[in-house]
């Protein structure tokens, strides 16, 4: 099994915006799954739709997550600790430009390699 | 505060809880105020979805020993709110619940609330100074150690939460603005002392008619 990627923004239309050019750019064939937008529908996350999105492509082969702002990386953190050990130590969130960091790191996934390759690719985008 | 033995009962949760719930319903307004000013401007309706969440399920929460109670308000606080205080607020409900034994004296109050305000910090990967609620927060546990009353530690809050405005936010949205940060103050410590001074009022006053 590849790694899945898990897509977090604030706004729905960004996370499936963002699903749509990694399905154009890598294919059909790659673990993915988005959320976006708060409890209520407005700009925000959602610690249970980020942890469903986690499910949804989990294996043993991990799940690299992209997100935006900060409280799409403390929600998802939150999520990692709710979905609990020793799962949460297969998911990893990428520090990472959300779009750019989605194609790399799906491309990589497609290509089979470990989640801490595919971090590692998307984080390549990072300024040290 | 006394140095009694205290144990909520589940009819003071539920006041408390409606108190906190009430207090930021009408805080809500001027929170998001705060917020538009320094950061995303959702800050008052997400934590007023949080609190509205807590109080929707009251009942359940407040049958639970006060620990479970607290972390049972966290886990719906991280559930509901949808922004980055979900996760911080939520923290510090649940690891005081982790932390505080159900028959507490302020001694062990005052442990149990370090312990959360250290897991905020390292949830939000922040630390004091840095325009955030650690800077309410961390005056307010050191208040509650130096054995201070109600009253003293809810002052301290109010007084911490307007240290905040000349700051320059390190952490969070704020920081993008840098020096434009300053003379604001910052939402989530808003937020603090606000709770902080509704749950002295609300001790205050059942003090007062004991």
């Amino acid at each position: 099994m590849n790694v899945g990627i898990v897509i977090v923004s604030h706004s729905p239309l960004v996370a499936e915006g963002t699903a749509q050019m990694v399905r154009q750019m890598v294919g059909e064939e790659v673990r993915l799954a988005w959320c976006g937008g708060d409890p209520d529908g407005g700009l925000g996350t959602s610690v249970q739709a980020i942890i469903d999105a986690m499910e949804s492509v989990w294996s043993d082969a991990g799940v690299a997550v992209l997100v935006d702002l900060g409280g799409a990386e403390s929600n998802s953190e939150m999520a990692m600790e709710v979905i609990g050990e020793p799962r949460s130590a297969r998911i990893r969130i990428c520090n990472a430009p959300i779009v750019e960091g989605a194609v790399m790191a799906a491309t990589e996934a497609a290509g089979g390699s470990s989640l801490a390759t595919v971090v590692a690719t998307a984080e390549e985008l990072s300024p040290l | 505060m006394s140095k009694t033995m205290t144990r909520l009962t589940s009819e003071d949760m539920k006041a408390l809880i409606g108190a906190m719930q009430a207090a930021i319903a009408e805080n809500a307004e001027r929170l998001t105020a705060l917020d538009q000013a320094i950061g995303d401007g959702d800050h008052g309706i997400n934590m007023k979805r949080g609190f509205d969440a807590i109080a929707a399920d009251a009942d359940a929460i407040c049958d639970k020993p006060t620990p479970q109670a607290l972390s049972a308000a966290g886990m719906k606080l991280v559930m509901s709110v949808g922004g980055a205080s979900g996760p911080l607020f939520g923290t510090l409900f649940m690891t005081l619940g982790k932390s505080l034994p159900e028959d507490f004296e302020c001694g062990a109050f005052a442990d149990a609330f370090a312990k959360a305000v250290d897991a905020v910090a390292a949830r939000g990967k922040s630390s004091a100074g840095q325009k955030t609620m650690l800077d309410v927060l961390y005056p307010v546990s050191d208040a509650l150690a130096a054995g201070k009353s109600v009253g003293e530690v809810a002052a301290v809050a109010a007084e911490a939460a307007e240290a905040t405005v000349p700051m320059e936010a390190k952490r969070g949205r704020a920081s993008f603005l840098g020096e434009r940060s300053i003379g604001h103050m910052d939402p989530g410590s808003c937020s603090c002392s606000l709770l902080v001074n509704t749950i002295a009022a609300w001790i205050s006053a059942k003090e007062h008619a004991a």
